[in-house]
């Protein structure tokens, strides 16, 4: 019988723990999609974050290192630039890349390290129960804004990508979602050609994926993804921003 | 080789090189910024890595990733700096990776100033970071021994995988002194670093973590830590005596910049017919106390004076070390001052003209004890 779907070599052969519904499972799956693709597992080494995908390492078919809380950039760094020759990704939430390690990778893509990064935003802390998060939408509830977020005492939820933007160096930045067979075909690509840009030694690169918390959001995972389609998209649209090749750009 | 006049902080970056440190990370701070501005130069000379980052908390996570690579990887910063780093120094103690930290100290606490002291002591050998670990640390009196110890630390750092901190003052960093590096540094032979990570070729990935949430995993890797650091315990005291001799009554007890100004005190003490000898801590993690306490107890001894540029931090080791066998005098001063001979001679010979030291000022008397 002709095998037509298989799980990638990068993936261990493990059940995660993620909530029925979240999608880290959808956006891990096309990173090691890319990766086998590439032909890159074997010279790969990944940083876990702190929350949710913490453990990520256990899910990885490839060298991983834990870092603690924004830090990811940082370890990616000092690794990279010692091993230029191996291929380094971050996977980082929005608590862990926009809120405390903010300086680490405005930093580092102002720098150009020639890494990876998956910025998985879900507009809360998972991990921590449900609190809220630099990308947290106006009038969201979460538990620490339980009347929802005010932006008069909070600000506006933090575009990164947009932010980003507006450095000169990094060159690759693209905002995908994984709430449709059609957005996940294009998160997929966008992934993939992330990867190929590392492994041409070209530029920093960032991928934020608009992903899920069914569980703290209090949805069920069909609304979730309806939740992302009606209030995350609009305020976070899809769009390549940069590509090193100024080509393709919307 | 000849000998060469070379300023501390210079004479340190040049033992780190020499050591086979390529890689360094760094963030400006007085008074070591000249090791960065050294290995801006250098590091391309040898085809290192030098990277000044956005701050000393991303400098501490940058040698966390490096260290992983399995090269030897290092860092200066001053009192302050360091502070910010404790956050890595932790995970990497917790991830047992081998790194290389120097403290050239300042005053104290907070933004504190710029000049020489000793008041990270607590910091450097009680913790400073989150949960149960420790940091081999070493503390130089010369330019010399910055440069022996400097090289010395990065095979500790390897031996144990474990962070190994240097600790000098704005002193050592500052002066110029001759010194002498090895044609070839000769250490023993370490075991070969399987632990690093270089992709999953051929074998199962491997994770560098300190993240263990099951109790009984994290309390076996703490075990396995503090196996880690009673071997420290007793392959790894360094100490050094200065003019101890069997008719002592005063037994000194400082370090760095600090004791090789007991030294002077205690040189010109020698002309006057008074007899003081000098215990000096070269490791302060782990501490030789067994050995201190083996001199304290020697007869003649009525007396142990700790001489610290700081409110008393390393005292309390040695009153610990002394376990109550004889009395225990301090004497410091913080606020980067660095006390003068005369000033220390003063207090020694307070303490030779009263009976046993009574009278002299102790910060447990509650009296001042600042000169």
């Amino acid at each position: 019988m002709k095998t037509t779907f298989e799980r990638p070599e990068s993936l261990q052969d493990v059940v995660t723990h993620y909530c029925p519904g979240c999608t880290h499972g959808v956006i891990h799956r096309l990173v090691a999609e890319s990766l086998d693709e590439l032909g890159l597992r074997e010279r790969t080494v990944g940083v876990a974050p702190v929350g949710c995908s913490v453990l990520a390492y256990n899910y990885f078919n490839t060298d991983f290192l834990e870092s603690p809380h924004g830090r990811a950039p940082a370890l990616a760094t000092g690794f990279k630039r010692l091993r230029p020759d191996m291929i380094v990704f971050t996977y980082q939430g929005d608590g862990d890349l926009a809120s405390i390690g903010m300086a680490e990778i405005v930093h580092a893509a102002n720098r150009g390290e020639k890494f990876t990064t998956i910025f998985v935003n879900n507009a809360i802390y998972g991990m921590t129960g449900g609190q809220m998060a630099p990308t947290t939408m106006p009038g969201q509830i979460t538990t620490t804004c339980p009347f929802g977020r005010d932006v008069a005492q909070t600000g506006m939820p933090i575009r990164m990508c947009e932010l980003l933007s507006s450095l000169m160096t990094p060159l690759y930045l693209e905002r995908v979602a994984v709430h449709s067979p059609m957005h996940i075909i294009q998160a997929k690509k966008a992934i993939k050609r992330a990867f190929q840009y590392q492994a041409e030694g070209r530029c920093f690169s960032l991928v934020e994926v608009l992903s899920t918390c069914p569980t703290n959001w209090g949805l069920t995972p069909s609304s979730a993804t309806e939740w992302v389609k009606q209030n995350l998209e609009p305020y976070y649209p899809i769009k390549r921003f940069k590509t090193p090749d100024n080509s393709g750009a919307d | 080789m000849a000998k060469i006049l070379m300023k501390g902080n210079e004479a340190i970056a040049e033992a780190a090189l020499r050591a086979g440190a390529n890689n360094y990370f760094c963030y400006p701070i007085t008074p070591q910024t000249e090791v960065a501005e050294y290995l801006s130069k250098r590091m391309p000379e040898v085809g290192g890595v030098f990277l000044q980052a956005e701050s000393e908390v991303a400098v501490g996570n940058m040698l966390y990733g490096a260290s992983a690579t399995g090269k030897r990887v290092f860092s200066t910063s001053s009192s302050p700096g360091i502070s910010l780093m404790q956050e890595a120094i932790s995970y990497i103690a917790g991830a047992q990776l081998p790194v290389v930290l120097i403290n050239i100290m300042r005053g104290g606490p907070g933004l504190g100033g710029i000049l020489p002291a000793q008041s990270d002591y607590f910091q450097a050998t009680k913790g400073g970071g989150h949960g149960d670990y420790r940091v081999l640390v070493l503390a130089p009196s010369t330019i010399q021994e910055a440069v022996d110890l400097t090289m010395l630390a990065f095979h500790l750092a390897d031996k144990y995988r474990n962070p190994v901190m240097l600790i000098g003052d704005g002193m050592i960093g500052q002066m110029m002194e001759p010194v002498e590096f090895p044609e070839t540094y000769k250490e023993s032979p370490l075991p070969e670093k399987t632990w690093a990570a270089t992709g999953a070729k051929g074998r199962r990935p491997l994770i560098i973590k300190s993240l263990f949430l099951d109790p009984v995993a994290l309390e076996n890797n703490n075990i396995q830590l503090f196996k880690k650091y009673e071997q420290m315990k007793s392959e790894e005291v360094r100490y050094e005596l200065y003019k101890v001799k069997p008719d002592n009554q005063i037994l000194i007890v400082s370090y760095g910049t600090m004791a090789r100004i007991c030294q002077t005190a205690i040189d010109e003490l020698e002309g006057d017919g008074v007899s003081v000898g000098l215990f000096r801590p070269i490791s302060l993690f782990p501490y030789p106390e067994k050995e201190l306490k083996a001199e304290v107890d020697r007869a003649n001894i009525k007396t142990v004076l700790t001489i610290e540029m700081s409110m008393g931090q390393m005292l309390e080791d040695v009153e610990k070390a002394v376990c109550g066998a004889k009395p225990v005098k301090f004497f410091g001063r913080t606020g980067g001052i660095v006390p003068s001979p005369e000033e220390v001679k003063e207090q020694i010979l307070r303490l030779v003209t009263t009976a046993s030291g009574k009278g002299l000022p102790t910060r447990r008397g509650g009296e001042t004890w600042i000169s």
